[in-house]
């Protein structure tokens, strides 16, 4: 585990990473100093629970200075510079001063799922010591009456201060009939705005609850839309995939923690610190593509040989996550490394845009050595807008001389 | 005076469910009515995409039961297509399925439903010396150790407890029916079962991380394809395939020293209820059989558990599996018609009509009509129960060997009669009986994996002709999830998906009354239950949640006429790509 964070830190602190995230030490030394002031705040509220982290830390087998190592990592992952990491230990400790109320709408709880399997920090730790989880859907014991007054409690006691994070779409058509909650049949549009209401800001975690995900896949049958065109006034943070990668879900608390605000977002409103480099920049197999090797067919040599998944529909390329880096389920593996390619899953639409296993005839990707020149905030943009992506021919010519057919979006 | 009461949200499950029940004075339940409240339409998305691409997004369909809607979708096109996967295709699936069923019967014991037996607040009472007696007391029931038999562990878990709700704020574990008489574990026992818990958040985390070495992730792995599997590199490395065999090396340790010892103590202190068939239910019990044992096509295969039907818990008679005796009847559910056809043909139109009324803020189902947005699935014109009990139940009457081992086992060992399984108790002891066989099949499925791949196969993957196979087809992938039978039927035309249905196991179990006003199979185990307070249905919480209620799974559409729908007009975002 600490292997993995090490290389974490190592891709988001090495120089050749193509977000700036170097805001300059006048930038940094105000925010440090913001971020000691909001710590020192939160340490006078009362505790929602006192905790000894370290404590907590230590009873698993991992000692100060691994903790240390985790933190540092993470700093990197927030993309702040390493004079954040003992502040962000610290925030660590103070992460449950932030209650955190989670409801579920047209939802599979994938997300929820994903939650369960949290390696940093551990899913037991988060949900009696790391978080203030005040409501959740598939975990929580009360069921009915008491787990609506549970709810009510939780928004009254907290209000301006819990993080409502929104797992699932909200149907629109039918007058929001399509989804109903609580014993007066609330429609999940109502529960959201009441919920948001009086929250500090909404995270919408996965790409349902950000874009609207599967239910809003063509041709849309319930009018699904995403928290942000529900939900107005109030901070938003999207935290797409599917599901969303546990350690982002941990990284937008912490920062909320550290710093009181939410931190830099693109323009779909994603953090820049999970969200600004494509997969394909830190492919493993981004060498086979710079080589031009590609697997053609499943199982073929290139295969079992690891090359670039491109051919087979990888969608890595236009697709901005940092599952490449940080991996799912403890750094176990992740969708490249079996073999299947990226399907894009945080990207708006990418249920009708990228989910299929051939690749996009028009989205010629740059040669290798063009390096990729855009923003992220470019490139988002440039996808919602633009009808070709337009770069470079290498890749899509060696696919229609290949054996299986490639079909254009327009034949389909 | 009768008692109408409203259960909504039903949570420590997947999905939206709401459940209605009438109790009469002496607190039995009289009626009872279970309606999902939420609809996402995947099969109307699904139509006209590459039957290649329906896997992945059928998976999406659940969260939870994620990998089983994966292969199902897949295998249903390779049985339009005529496709047989290779050994090690075969084996990595079974693998990855069986991790999932590890993993989802040990989640729902612990995090989803042990809740309803373990009063947590209880556990803060219990003498940590005394329950290290009462650990050795249930594990020693077969023949093992228990999985934490140390007092120092006991007693930090008590005070990492202790702290937590001396905060005065539970979170989640809030405002729960803790102290209501329904509970019956001693402190030392409450003790167990949390500490147990907690051990459980953690291996289940392993658990997944197994499924992720082949399936690239979990949920929602990525690897499975129509012909094959993608995960060569993982099944090629000895390592790769070793560190799957710790895994559930662990977990079965764990299975035997924590959960099976649980599930003897919950049926024990239970045992009245479960005598008394308290729960019980319909009677009448179905498996689409799972786990394909050789490399024939999957509906030929020789299957770990066997298809078939059981009627009234009558184990002497076991009828052979017919797909297409399947039907869906909406009379109850939120759609046009009172259609009662096979999920090949099946039309329906959403027709939502809302709740009755609603009094005092509190909204009621409109029972004497349409409930729910989960249709009446029907087997030759019956209702049935799913599940790892119905696996059990139909593997025993058919006379299988291995499981009838296992199920014997557990009973011997229990010191229980047979008829304990048909209650709300059965039902989760069937469970942990699964997860120990699955954790023995799964270390031989490593070895055998591991075999063929060292003898030179590497081969993962079938080819064939998209253009020819997919000009007219249809096929089915039927099996079991976790919690029951899961079946995709799909049908294909000129390279595109005509019409897809999936009739799945929460669609047999929480669906609505049929259209002979036969109940549903949670409907059915709750009537005649007795509750000790109806303001604390805990009885109704407990039952429910031992069918493993997986409610996004269970509500779809086969299809729409046109766009037109019953109470809207529906406004495509991004254009229909039929």
């Amino acid at each position: 585990m600490v292997d993995s964070q090490e290389m974490v830190k190592k891709v988001f602190t090495t120089n050749s990473a193509r977000i700036n995230t170097n805001k300059g030490d006048a930038y940094y030394n105000s925010l440090f100093e913001k971020a000691k002031s909001r710590l020192a705040a939160l340490r006078k509220q009362p505790a929602l629970k006192d905790i000894d982290l370290m404590e907590v830390v230590e009873s698993e087998g991992v000692n100060r200075r691994d903790f240390m190592k985790w933190a540092s990592a993470t700093t990197a992952t927030l993309m702040l510079p390493p004079m954040f990491t003992p502040l962000v230990a610290q925030a660590t400790e103070l992460m449950n001063r932030v209650p955190v109320v989670w409801i579920e709408l047209q939802d599979c709880a994938g997300n929820s799922e994903a939650i369960l399997r949290s390696a940093t920090p551990t899913v037991d730790d988060l949900l009696f010591d790391v978080l203030s989880l005040e409501y959740h859907h598939t975990l929580q014991a009360a069921s009915g009456h008491q787990a609506e007054h549970q709810l009510e409690d939780a928004i009254h006691t907290f209000k301006g201060k819990y993080l409502l994070f929104v797992e699932g779409a909200i149907p629109k058509a039918m007058n929001g009939q399509y989804g109903t909650i609580g014993p007066g049949g609330e429609t999940f549009e109502d529960n959201l705005k009441r919920l948001s209401k009086d929250a500090a800001a909404v995270v919408a975690v996965g790409t349902c609850a950000t874009f609207g995900g599967i239910p809003a896949a063509a041709p849309n049958p319930t009018g699904a839309v995403g928290v942000m065109d529900i939900v107005k006034g109030k901070p938003i943070i999207n935290i797409p995939a599917c599901p969303a990668n546990p350690a982002n879900m941990v990284g937008v608390v912490l920062h909320y923690v550290l710093t009181g605000q939410i931190p830099e977002l693109d323009s779909l409103l994603r953090p820049k610190f999970a969200f600004g480099y494509r997969i394909h920049d830190n492919c493993e197999r981004r060498a086979h593509f710079d080589a031009g090797e590609y697997v053609e067919e499943w199982g073929d040599d290139g295969a079992k040989n690891n090359w670039c998944l491109y051919k087979m529909g990888c969608k890595g390329p236009m697709t901005f996550n940092n599952c490449s880096i940080i991996r799912y389920n403890e750094g176990a593996n992740w969708p490249i490394g079996v073999g299947r390619g990226c399907i894009g899953c945080s990207e708006p639409d990418f249920w009708d845009k990228y989910a299929y296993e051939r690749p996009m005839a028009d989205a010629n990707i740059k040669a290798p050595t063009g390096g990729v020149e855009k923003t992220v905030d470019e490139f988002g943009l440039g996808l919602l807008t633009a009808t070709s992506i337009g770069i470079g021919v290498h890749a899509v010519a060696s696919a229609v001389a290949g054996k299986r057919t490639v079909h254009s979006e327009d034949e389909e | 005076m009768s008692k109408h009461v409203v259960i909504d949200p039903i949570t420590r499950i997947e999905g939206h469910l709401r459940i209605e029940a009438v109790i009469d004075d002496n607190n039995v339940i009289q009626e009872a009515y279970s309606s999902s409240t939420m609809f996402r339409g995947i099969e109307e998305i699904l139509k006209g995409r590459d039957p290649r691409d329906c896997g992945l997004l059928a998976m999406r369909i659940c969260g939870v039961c994620t990998g089983t809607h994966y292969q199902r979708s897949i295998e249903a096109v390779e049985h339009a297509f005529n496709v047989t996967i290779p050994k090690n295709a075969r084996l990595v699936r079974n693998l990855m399925q069986g991790g999932l069923y590890i993993h989802d019967h040990i989640v729902h014991f612990y995090h989803l439903h042990a809740l309803d037996w373990v009063d947590i607040t209880k556990a803060l009472e219990a003498d940590p010396k005394k329950t290290v007696e009462e650990a050795q007391k249930w594990a020693k029931l077969s023949g093992q150790r228990p999985w934490n038999a140390s007092e120092d562990n006991y007693a930090a878990v008590q005070e990492r407890v202790t702290k937590y709700v001396k905060q005065g704020r539970l979170g989640i574990f809030g405002n729960a029916y803790w102290g209501s008489k329904a509970y019956k574990l001693t402190p030392e026992q409450n003790l167990i079962g949390l500490s147990h818990y907690l051990d459980a958040l953690e291996l289940q985390r392993e658990v997944a991380k197994a499924q992720a070495i082949f399936g690239g992730k979990n949920p929602h792995p990525q690897s499975i394809v129509v012909g094959g599997v993608t995960c060569v590199q993982d099944i090629k490395n000895p390592v790769r395939v070793a560190e799957f065999k710790d895994i559930i090396q662990k977990a079965l340790k764990f299975t035997k020293q924590a959960y099976l010892p649980d599930v003897y103590m919950a049926g024990t202190m239970y045992a009245d209820e479960a005598l008394e068939g308290v729960g019980g239910g319909l009677g009448n019990f179905m498996s689409y059989g799972d786990f394909n044992l050789d490399d024939l096509p999957f509906y030929n295969s020789a299957k770990l558990f066997p298809s078939g039907i059981v009627m009234n818990k009558d184990l002497s008679k076991v009828y052979e599996l017919d797909q297409t005796k399947i039907t869906e009847d909406v009379t109850h559910a939120w759609y046009e018609g009172t259609t009662n056809k096979h999920p090949y043909d099946g039309v329906t139109d959403p027709k939502y009509t809302g709740f009755r009324e609603k009094k005092d803020g509190i909204a009621y189902l409109d029972t004497e009509n349409k409930y729910s947005w989960i249709k009446s699935p029907l087997y030759d014109d019956e209702r049935m129960e799913v599940g790892p009990l119905a696996r059990m139940v139909v593997a025993v009457a058919k006379g299988d060997e291995r499981i009838s081992k296992y199920v014997t086992k557990f009973l011997k060992n229990g010191n229980l009669p047979t008829k304990v399984l048909f209650s709300t108790v059965g039902r989760t002891a069937a469970r942990a009986i699964e997860t120990e066989l699955m954790c023995d099949v799964l270390i031989e499925w490593c070895d055998e994996l591991a075999a063929n791949v060292a003898s030179g196969d590497l081969s993962t993957w079938t080819e064939f002709d998209f253009d020819k196979v997919a000009k007219d087809a249809q096929g089915f992938g039927m099996a079991e999830a976790p919690r029951g039978s899961l079946g995709h039927w799909v049908k294909i035309k000129d390279g595109k998906v005509i019409n897809y249905q999936a009739v799945v196991p929460s669609t047999w179990n929480a669906a609505p009354k049929d259209y002979k006003g036969r109940l549903g199979a949670y409907e059915a185990s709750l009537v005649g239950t007795k509750v000790v307070n109806p303001d604390e249905p805990l009885e109704i919480i407990r039952t429910v949640h031992s069918f493993d209620p997986c409610i996004a799974c269970a509500v779809h559409i086969v299809d729409t006429k046109g766009k037109e729908l019953a109470v809207y007009k529906v406004d495509p975002v991004g254009g229909c790509r039929a």
